[in-house]
């Protein structure tokens, strides 16, 4: 049964079945894997992508409840978001396989609020486990990005 | 009674070579790892040899030996190549070398070619200098002849030949020319004096951009339009075997192609991950349980806290081994002071779990994963495919982390996807794929680990007898060679202490205890808990001899004569002004402690918030000889420190019947961006060789938060984790 689902901007058909968790729509069906697996149950948030702006655990949407929702992975970013360009100044990553997962959540706490203070920071990153430990590099590249001019742009579409 | 110290086993980098070489010997005699390794490889080095890459258009490419996962090995050791060949450091690339233990060995893996112990800087630094200088040296030569100029006026910089007369050319438009000229064998290196790279923050990671921007490739990411997924189901219970199994269910999901049985399961197949995921929940298995753990850990730390006392008598075939023992009498049974400490089980848990590419049958064998030991994982896979180990090819990605699991003798979760792609055949590729709890249930874990130390000390208050008794699974038991008389993996940064040398009676000693559970090193190996029970116990004694701990370790190392751990401490204690009090309720926390030859000091802010410690600035001093990249450097000390704060404060797999209760990061605590301390790094200034900083980090900081929590409390911390769950 065919779904049409909204990514980065651009519809695409995809043919999973309904509880296919978003997360293995994306890597298996479209091959955008930006979005990691980590942990399958919403806890480690390297699947993270933006639905309608806010950031969502892709492991626990069933394709079936994405509707209309349009769907931004780390790939729609357009890799010169300020977040990114901030990860990059900053050498955020070491292994690297939890950052797409950090750069959405970011994306997104910044979207709404575009001068996080630290309590800020630490509820829309929590989520987000990184056993690099690369936090504290984390926290200095989104205050950074936050003091960027023009901090928050759309995202491109690809 | 004390006994001399006999000849101690080898060390675990030896013991792998060792292994190695067993298993090779079955069908070669006389020749090295590295020789027999690569028996069969088609991978050749180049014009300028296997480390340098000159392409026409300009492109200078340095080949890395090492997997990239997170500790910034590609970043220095290409930063080596760069500083010798004086090339341009902004446009340079990296890429990951393939399996050919010959070209691509570790010296200190006894040849290998292999990731661990913290040694990939270490191991390469002359390599590396030496390939840049050689590969400069060409083309000086080339240049020179093309411009008819002396070799001697020909300057080269930022990747730029140039000559007084004015000529000057970048290494591209010389590449044909300088691949003829014979490469020197001993080029003239730098003197580090002269360094302009190395050293310098311009060192920075190579691949922060891709891991940005969703690009880089990991195991995860392989796709290829027949590529099958494999999700396999694994005995609940260590050492549990199938006795029987119905695929019925399984084999009716959509997407589900074929399910085969192999020695650690049974793997289903399908054509997506989660079909394959739906399958493998389908399955019904029945499991022979009769060779597995059926033990709880409480019962295990209970027996090794028996072992350690004394109570009960060292089980068959296992004996004490002493690890130090010196003075003129034995140290008194009972010490003025008796510590008992016990270490839970932790898993690794890197972010990416385990996970293989494998195509096998059509064809040498292949795989496509983040390897972490090429040249084992080439062997075992060879056994399995009935092939040349030098033959197997092995694309090497990044890995979402490691901390020490993708090392292992057995090469666990790469034999599993290659006995399922043998099934599968015809070089059909097969990706298999760990769950979280297929990752955090299928053991490799820190041993449980039992320390007892009983101490008296001087009219100063310093020790006098150190009594120190140690019982811990072996981790070199799963190498091929089987269970060791000594593991020194076991007792390292105890065995080797300043605090030993101090020390004038000793007699330490190690118990080696055997279960089903495989278990493997971690991020930091022994010193995950030897720093701890080390650090800890230290604190304890200055405590109760009414000095300041810094002071008091200043005396030891003086007496030691261990002149880097003052170094380090005197640096981490001015930095974080040890002498005037902590303000805004911090307390303050310190420890030492050499790994790997990296010397690591760092002192902690810590305060209890409704009884949980929470850690706050971290002062690390660090000596790892002649800094490579400082930024990386730096991250690996925050990344250490967050690594071992959260087994210190969180982490431990328990067992109930021989199966693991922790299954994924709801049960398994570890460290989020909120509990994360801010650590500032400060580099004490050498001339030494570099030594390794992806795992000396990590140790220090759960000593120092105990340390914290003693002044606060005046209560020691004997158990880890420090939260309960």
């Amino acid at each position: 049964m065919a779904t049409t689902v909204d990514v980065n901007g651009r519809p695409h058909d995809v043919s999973s079945p309904p509880d296919t968790p978003l997360l293995w729509v994306l890597r298996d069906e479209l091959g955008l894997t930006g979005p990691k697996y980590g942990c399958g149950i919403g806890q480690c948030g390297a699947c993270t992508v933006l639905a309608d702006g806010k950031a969502v655990r892709s492991c626990q949407l069933p394709l079936s409840l994405v509707k209309a929702a349009k769907i931004t992975t780390i790939e729609g970013l357009g890799g010169t978001h300020p977040i990114q360009a901030a990860w990059v100044k900053n050498d955020v990553p070491q292994c690297g396989y939890c950052q797409s997962g950090q750069i959405m959540s970011a994306v997104a706490l910044l979207a709404v609020n575009p001068k996080p203070d630290d309590a800020a920071i630490s509820g829309a990153m929590d989520g987000n486990l990184c056993r690099c430990g690369a936090y504290q590099r984390i926290r200095a590249a989104i205050k950074e990005a936050a003091a960027a001019p023009a901090a928050v742009p759309a995202p491109a579409k690809v | 009674m004390n006994k001399p110290l006999g000849k101690l086993a080898p060390t675990r980098r030896e013991a792998l070579v060792v292994g190695a070489t067993l298993a090779g010997s079955a069908l070669l005699v006389g020749c090295g790892p590295a020789d027999f390794l690569s028996f069969g490889s088609k991978v050749e080095a180049g014009a300028f040899g296997p480390f340098l890459k000159f392409s026409p258009d300009g492109a200078v490419t340095v080949v890395s030996k090492h997997i990239e996962f997170g500790q910034g090995s590609h970043a220095g050791l290409a930063a080596i190549v760069a500083e010798e060949l004086d090339a341009d450091w902004t446009t340079l690339k990296v890429e990951q070398a393939p399996a050919n233990a010959r070209l691509y060995g570790n010296s200190l893996v006894g040849g290998t070619q292999g990731t661990g112990g913290s040694s990939a800087i270490n191991n390469s630094w002359t390599q590396l200098r030496t390939a840049g200088a050689a590969a400069r040296a060409m083309f000086v030569t080339a240049a020179a002849k093309a411009w008819n100029v002396p070799a001697g006026e020909i300057a080269i910089a930022n990747g730029v030949l140039s000559h007084a007369s004015g000529k000057s050319s970048v290494f591209g438009p010389l590449v044909a020319e300088a691949a003829k000229v014979a490469p020197p064998e001993t080029p003239k290196l730098k003197d580090p004096k002269t360094f302009t790279l190395v050293g310098t923050d311009r060192v920075r990671r190579k691949d922060s951009q891709a891991k940005s921007n969703g690009t880089a490739r990991y195991t995860q990411d392989v796709q290829a339009p027949d590529l099958l997924v494999a999700m396999v189901a694994h005995s609940p219970k260590f050492g549990g075997k199938v006795a029987s199994f119905d695929d019925s269910a399984a084999r009716k999901v959509p997407g589900v192609v074929a399910v085969h049985q192999i020695p650690t399961g049974v793997a289903v197949l399908a054509s997506t991950t989660y079909a394959a995921k739906k399958g493998r929940d389908a399955l019904k298995v029945t499991w022979d349980d009769s060779k597995a753990e059926t033990r709880s850990s409480a019962q295990i730390a209970q027996q090794y806290r028996d072992l350690a006392s004394g109570k009960l008598p060292a089980p068959d075939k296992a004996k004490w081994a002493g690890f130090d023992g010196k003075g003129t009498a034995a140290p008194a049974a009972t010490g003025d002071l008796t510590i008992a400490y016990d270490f839970p089980f932790l898993a690794h848990a890197a972010m990416e779990p385990m996970n293989c590419v494998a195509r096998v049958g059509k064809g040498p064998p292949r795989l496509e994963f983040g390897s972490q030991i090429p040249s084992l994982d080439q062997l075992n896979t060879a056994k399995i495919a009935l092939a040349l180990p030098g033959s197997v090819e092995i694309e090497t990605l990044f890995a979402g982390g490691s901390f020490g699991r993708r090392a292992n003798f057995q090469s666990d979760y790469v034999a599993e996807c290659v006995h399922i792609a043998k099934q599968v055949g015809g070089g059909r590729p097969v990706k298999l794929i760990w769950t979280r709890e297929d990752d955090m249930r299928a053991g490799y874990y820190r041993p449980m680990v039992h320390h007892t130390v009983q101490v008296s000390v001087d009219a100063d208050g310093y020790p006098a007898t150190w009594r120190h008794r140690v019982v811990a699974q072996s981790i070199m038991a799963g190498s091929p060679t089987g269970v060791p008389k000594f593991d020194d993996t076991a007792v390292e940064g105890a065995k080797g202490s300043p605090y030993l040398k101090a020390t004038p009676n000793v007699d330490a000693q190690l118990l080696l205890a055997t279960s089903p559970i495989p278990v493997l090193w971690w991020r930091s190996v022994g010193a995950t808990h030897t720093a701890y029970v080390m650090e800890h116990t230290i604190d304890q004694l200055a405590r109760r001899a009414g000095r300041d701990p810094v002071e008091y370790r200043r005396v030891l190392y003086t007496k030691a004569g261990a002149g880097r751990h003052l170094g380090v401490l005197n640096l981490a204690a001015e930095k974080a002004g040890w002498g005037a009090p902590a303000t805004d309720g911090w307390t303050r926390g310190v420890a030492v402690h050499e790994s790997f030859g990296t010397v690591v000091a760092q002192v902690a802010e810590v305060k209890l918030v409704n009884g949980v410690p929470k850690v706050g600035r971290v002062v690390t001093a660090v000596d790892c000889g002649m800094a490579i990249s400082p930024n990386q450097i730096a991250a690996q000390m925050e990344g250490g420190t967050c690594y071992g704060l959260s087994a210190a404060l969180f982490g431990a797999i328990t067992l109930t019947g021989g199966a693991a209760d922790q299954h994924n990061f709801d049960t398994y605590r570890v460290l989020r961006n909120s509990e994360a301390p801010t650590v500032e790094t400060y580099i004490v200034p050498s001339t030494n060789p570099p030594s390794g900083v992806g795992e000396p980090g990590t140790p220090v900081i759960g000593p120092a938060v105990a340390n914290a929590i003693l002044a606060i409390t005046g209560q020691p911390t004997l158990r880890q984790p420090f939260v309960k769950s």
